[in-house]
């Protein structure tokens, strides 16, 4: 497994042992990007601004995804270059359960009769259960490698579902499937934008809770020492195999949330959502904002939506800034933009 | 062979056309420290690692408190009590010493899928990793980084992370190495003591702690165990004293 010597790599020599008022400080820096994506779209629907109401919602889902990718890579140093797989995934579920709630038509007919539905709890469980089973296979084969190998084959697995998908002119193949009218959770207006918001802040803030409980625990004891040190973990009696292949369901799992909402707002999910741009996409945003921390897919998720908005809007070439800031912070700020906003990684 | 805690048999090890390891047997009883010494590339580390279960024997057999563990993982040993330390220490460095022999706390449990309860405020996971850090005297290091310590403090987290396990046979890879002369005598005097709780099979260079601790010593050379008997015999082995003591 190719390990993220996180650590190591934030220590800059000389840097003060006191690690108490950067805890202060990161947390802070957490709560105020999470209060300002809170309160930017409230403004926003305030103002009739609705467009950017929904540029929150969007980066409130791309985070979601974010973090589900930074429990993998970040905390459990498995580098996957194929969580598009789940976040597709997930946005087919919502796509096709819409599709046939539609139409009137069942999603299966044979061995059982499965009827299409536009409720977005039962279309989250469906998502998140069929995102865990994909992640059950595709990581039960892929952890078997590392290093480069991880990267490769996820990716591999990744492009196999996303060659399936536009091969399947049923649910639209190259053209994707439109979601005419927006799945609805019980007693709320989903098509009214801050309403959606919300559902996906709600979301977010859950997978962020999750993520940091999950870490404190045994379990993210293990899977810590499954990334720093996979010999130690074994010598204590803990094989790191299940311990690395849970988290990974985990964080498909999260992801894969993220792709269901993602089809939802959009009003639309096509293999663009499967495709290995999609995935680099995920990881870029994790790299910004500063792998291994808990609010780093949330400040490089931001930076990503708006340069991609204001940067995109000027110019088409924007993907070549980006790629200069990227470099930059690989180069010269491994700790991404939290790294930059709230100091070196605390020790655990 | 009744008393054996950790029995080798005849093992064997080839790396292409190198025997690494030829008809090896030994064992460990219990109460015991059996030293296993030998010049440097005589296959010790090969002999420990068919022990620990990273490199599988060509042939022959490792039992612990009489069970087959040949065919078993690291994790598997471990968790059979199995209990060892590194001659190049293997920890954690970004992590403080207690995170680091918590695990073991947490691997002697055998529960790592528990996915709500922070490990911080567990007691019964921190109070045995501090009791195994007190016996090492590393209590004021607690909370402090692993990168931080210095070299012979990180053979004693090694050392507190092999006790946290409560192994029924210690497997110890140079623990005297790096502690200076005032560690090295604490240490012997605790090794001394943990005998009698933990069989310990000592991989060490430092012959004066070998020949004061060892009840019995192996003398490993080209692979194969040249002798074997208590300090007296080794010493006055003409067999020994040519390979490995120079003279």
């Amino acid at each position: 497994m190719t390990r993220l010597h996180k650590g190591a790599l934030d220590k800059t020599p000389g840097a003060t042992p006191v690690p108490m008022p950067r805890i202060q400080r990161e947390t802070w820096v957490n709560w105020a990007l999470l209060g300002l994506l809170l309160l930017a779209p409230m403004i926003a629907n305030a103002l009739g601004e609705v467009y950017y109401v929904n540029l929150a919602t969007r980066i409130a889902i791309v985070t979601m995804a974010a973090v589900g990718l930074n429990l993998a890579i970040g905390y459990g140093g498995m580098i996957s270059f194929g969580h598009a797989a789940f976040f597709g995934l997930g946005g087919y579920v919502a796509g096709i359960s819409a599709f046939h709630a539609f139409d009137m038509t069942p999603v299966l007919s044979w061995p059982i009769t499965m009827p299409g539905t536009d409720n977005l709890l039962v279309i989250w469980l469906v998502a998140m259960l069929s995102c865990a089973v994909l992640a059950l296979v595709i990581g039960a084969i892929s952890l078997r490698t590392s290093g480069v190998y991880f990267i490769m084959i996820t990716l591999a697995f990744a492009q196999m579902i996303y060659y399936f998908a536009v091969s399947w002119p049923t649910y639209g193949g190259e053209d994707g499937l439109p979601i005419y009218l927006r799945n609805q959770f019980p007693g709320l207006d989903t098509n009214d934008p801050l309403t959606f918001f919300l559902i996906c802040f709600a979301a977010l803030v859950l997978a962020l809770a999750i993520t940091a409980r999950l870490m404190q625990s045994r379990f993210g004891a293990a899977l810590t020492m499954a990334r720093l040190n996979e010999t130690r973990l074994a010598t204590a009696g803990i094989a790191p195999y299940p311990i690395r292949l849970v988290a990974f369901v985990i964080s498909a799992v999260i992801t894969g949330l993220a792709g269901a909402l993602f089809a939802d707002l959009n009003g639309f999910v096509g293999a663009s959502m499967l495709s290995w741009h999609r995935s680099g996409e995920i990881m870029v945003i994790v790299i910004l904002g500063g792998v291994g921390r808990l609010y780093g897919p949330l400040s490089g998720a931001m930076l990503f939506v708006l340069m991609e908005t204001l940067l995109g809007g000027l110019t088409e070439y924007w993907l070549l800034f980006l790629g200069l800031i990227l470099l930059f912070v690989v180069l010269f700020a491994r700790g991404g933009v939290m790294g930059l906003l709230a100091g070196r990684a605390r020790h655990e | 062979m009744s008393d054996a805690v950790l029995t080798l048999s005849h093992l064997h090890k080839s790396f292409g056309a190198l025997q690494a390891t030829h008809d090896v047997s030994l064992d460990l009883k219990a109460g015991e420290i059996h030293a296993l010494i030998g010049p440097n590339g005589a296959g010790k580390s090969t002999l420990i690692g068919q022990i620990t279960g990273h490199l599988m024997p060509d042939r022959g057999e490792v039992r612990l408190a009489g069970e087959n563990i040949t065919a078993l993982s690291v994790a598997q040993r471990a968790r059979r009590g199995l209990g060892r330390s590194f001659q190049v220490s293997s920890l954690a460095d970004s992590l403080s010493v207690l995170r680091n022999v918590m695990i073991a706390v947490q691997g002697l449990q055998g529960h790592s899928f528990h996915f709500w309860k922070p490990v911080h405020r567990d007691a019964s996971l921190v109070e045995p990793a501090r009791a195994a850090i007190a016996r090492m005297q590393l209590e004021s290091r607690a909370e402090t980084p692993v990168s931080e310590l210095s070299h012979g403090e990180r053979r004693q987290v090694e050392v507190a992370c092999a006790l946290a396990l409560k192994p029924r046979a210690l497997l110890l890879d140079e623990p005297m190495a790096g502690l200076g002369p005032e560690g090295s005598a604490r240490l012997t005097e605790l090794l001394e003591e943990l005998k009698h709780e933990v069989p310990i099979l000592l991989i060490e260079h430092d012959m004066d702690a070998v020949f004061r601790l060892a009840d019995r010593i192996s003398v490993l050379v080209a692979g194969q165990v040249i002798a074997h008997g208590v300090s007296d015999e080794i010493r006055a082995n003409p067999l020994v004293r040519e390979a490995y003591l120079g003279d």
